[in-house]
């Protein structure tokens, strides 16, 4: 089969490989029909996830058609179209039976830290991802869920993570009627948390960022204000300008680890490695937040120690959530949303790119060109 | 203002936001989330069809973390730990919890020599590393590299010049090491 494959910092290709076999009764091997690059691969992209192996073929959300099931799969059949969850979970540890699938225990031998994720290096189970013509799914019982019939193709894709993780992050907002939230980042993440704010009664929702084309769409897609970062000389003066004096009840960190807006934080992290992430997007979720609210955490950050501001957030009384998407929880509300037309999360896919030109879309994704907002890969099969 | 007591009037009501907005406010109540309560006691509602999952088998010794009590059930077996690289991470798991700074340490030094064992060995095959078609440059032209860039305010413009030489430092760096390797060989032979 055709996939994608890591060749070190900033370098991709496509390569020959074995179909995948099942390893586990619970197995299924699944023909993947569409797959996408997320925010999160970039991390791996940009060699700041140790324990990324050369040779490793990332992907993490992805939909397809089962391929082949193993002995004790009950719930699919060979022939179903599947959508699933970038978390690989047993459904059945302390934490999957309390709901906390991207906790899962039984899943990832690298780390007790973190679940298990497709194709997100060894340091979450070193699982070979979707981006490519097959994938190995675990856990074919509990994961995996056959696409409703009315559902686009483009829509399930999106709900198996940026769509559903962009819900969750306003859910851990806590967010209540009138509230204002502040969105940095105008990613897919960003984009589908600001929407999602929404619906859970915010009164203002802000979106920052330093990419105009994306503080666009968080106008036209997610009905949001927005502000350019870089048009001020204090995001965080006008965070607190912009709520009269009080800050953000609610702040929602959707940028994560490679983040942009102090150059010391980013060339120490990003590109020299001596920080898990740039705190720098976290940094002013906790200034920019008013004192007793709460900050979400959907941007992902390294196991290294960053430098957080970790006594502001503490003199604030701030309340920090957190966590990798428990993806499939969200599915049945999201579902509703999407059929009732509240959310038509297609809307921000803006590239298609064939799973042979997989430097090239990596390329784009990355230095962000072409008003790239989300690619999706074909592979050659389908 | 927080001088005093009341929380700052949003600039719209409801009823704007919701002719405004689809969907408006219909998961308003706190309670009624999905994920919330954030744990939610239901072992039945997943799937699984077990206590504790068959074990997939353990066809070669697979690195784990020490805080776990076991080699999990189930586990990914993509790119088993080979050369000087596998030595270097099957140390860091062997002998240093996550809580360590070397665990972490250990597997980044061993990630730059995976990727040096891979580059060279990549020149014993048919397709050697290329690094022009490998980071997608060639799709440059046709997705507006000037425009995507110039023009407007990016902060990453600031440190983007930099991803060239962090790309090509290694190979600046292994074609260095392979000169003065060649030049002693060569020393060697005719010396
Ligand atoms: N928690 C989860 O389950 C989960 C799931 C998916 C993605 N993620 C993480 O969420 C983050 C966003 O993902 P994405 O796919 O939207 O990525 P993305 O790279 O497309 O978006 C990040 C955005 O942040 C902007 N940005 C950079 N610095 C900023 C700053 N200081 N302030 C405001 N904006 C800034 C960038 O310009 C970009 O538009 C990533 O860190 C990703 O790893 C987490
Ligand atoms: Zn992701
Ligand atoms: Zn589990």
């Amino acid at each position: 089969m055709r996939a994608m494959v890591y060749r070190g910092p900033y370098k991709v290709r496509t390569e020959e490989k074995d179909i995948p076999k099942i390893e586990h009764p619970n197995d299924a091997i699944v023909r993947v029909t569409r797959a996408a690059i997320c925010g999160s691969d970039l991390h791996l992209y940009h060699g700041l996830m140790p324990d990324t192996r050369i040779g490793h073929t990332f992907g993490h959300e992805f939909i397809g058609v089962v391929h082949e099931v193993g002995s004790s799969v009950q719930n699919l059949q060979v022939g179903d179209r599947v959508m699933v969850p970038f978390n690989v979970y047993c459904g059945s540890c302390y934490f999957c039976a309390r709901g906390l699938y991207s906790n899962c225990h039984n899943v990832n031998p690298n780390a007790t830290a973190i679940g298990g994720i497709y194709g997100y290096s060894h340091t979450t189970g070193g699982y070979d991802g979707g981006q490519a013509e097959f994938v190995r799914v675990p856990f074919a019982d509990v994961g995996p869920q056959v696409i409703p019939d009315w559902m686009d193709e483009d829509d399930a894709l999106m709900c198996t993570d940026a769509l559903s993780t962009g819900y969750f992050g306003a859910q851990l907002g806590d967010i209540t009627t009138g509230d204002t939230v502040v969105v940095l980042g105008a990613g897919p993440v960003g984009l589908y948390a600001a929407k999602s704010s929404w619906l859970m009664g915010a009164g203002r929702v802000i979106v920052i960022d330093h990419l105009e084309y994306r503080l666009e769409k968080a106008r036209t897609f997610a009905h949001a204000e927005t502000r350019n970062f870089l048009e001020y000389d204090d995001i965080v003066v006008e965070m607190k300008r912009t709520t009269d004096h009080l800050g953000a009840d609610v702040v929602i960190d959707a940028v994560g680890a490679e983040a942009d807006g102090n150059l010391v934080q980013h060339i120490t992290s990003a590109k020299l490695k001596l920080q898990g992430g740039s705190p720098v997007a976290l940094n002013w979720a906790i200034d920019g937040a008013r004192k007793g609210g709460t900050i979400s955490v959907m941007g992902a950050y390294g196991p290294l120690f960053s430098a957080v501001k970790f006594g502001d957030a503490m003199n604030k009384g701030l309340t920090l959530r957190m966590n990798q998407a428990p993806v499939k929880r969200q599915w049945p509300r999201l579902f509703e949303h999407i059929r009732n037309g509240y959310l038509t999360p297609r809307d921000i896919i803006t590239h298609r790119i064939p799973l042979e030109h997989i430097a090239e879309g990596y390329h784009i994704f990355s230095s962000k060109l072409d008003d790239c907002i989300k690619p999706v890969i074909i592979p050659s099969a389908s | 203002m927080p001088y005093t007591a009341q929380k700052p009037e949003p600039p719209e009501s409801p009823d704007e936001l919701r002719a405004r907005i689809p969907g408006w406010g219909v998961d308003s109540d706190p309670a009624d989330r999905p994920s919330v309560p954030k744990e939610r006691f239901d072992p039945g509602a997943t799937g699984a069809h077990w206590e504790f999952p068959d074990r997939q088998e353990e066809l070669r010794p697979r690195e784990r973390s020490i805080e776990h009590a076991m080699l999990t059930p189930v586990f990914g077996t993509a790119q088993p730990l080979t050369g000087l690289s596998g030595v270097i991470r099957r140390r860091a798991y062997a002998r240093y919890s996550e809580g360590r700074l070397a665990h972490w340490l250990l597997l980044v030094l061993g990630d730059r020599v995976d990727a040096i064992e891979n580059h060279l060995a990549s020149f014993a095959t048919l397709r050697p590393d290329n690094p022009i078609t490998e980071t997608g440059v060639l799709s440059e032209p046709g997705h507006r590299p000037i425009s995507s860039r110039f023009g407007k305010k990016r902060a990453d413009l600031k440190h983007m010049w930099m991803d060239p030489f962090l790309v090509a430092g290694p190979w600046i760096a292994s074609g260095i090491a392979v000169a003065v390797v060649a030049s002693r060989v060569v020393k060697r032979v005719r010396g």
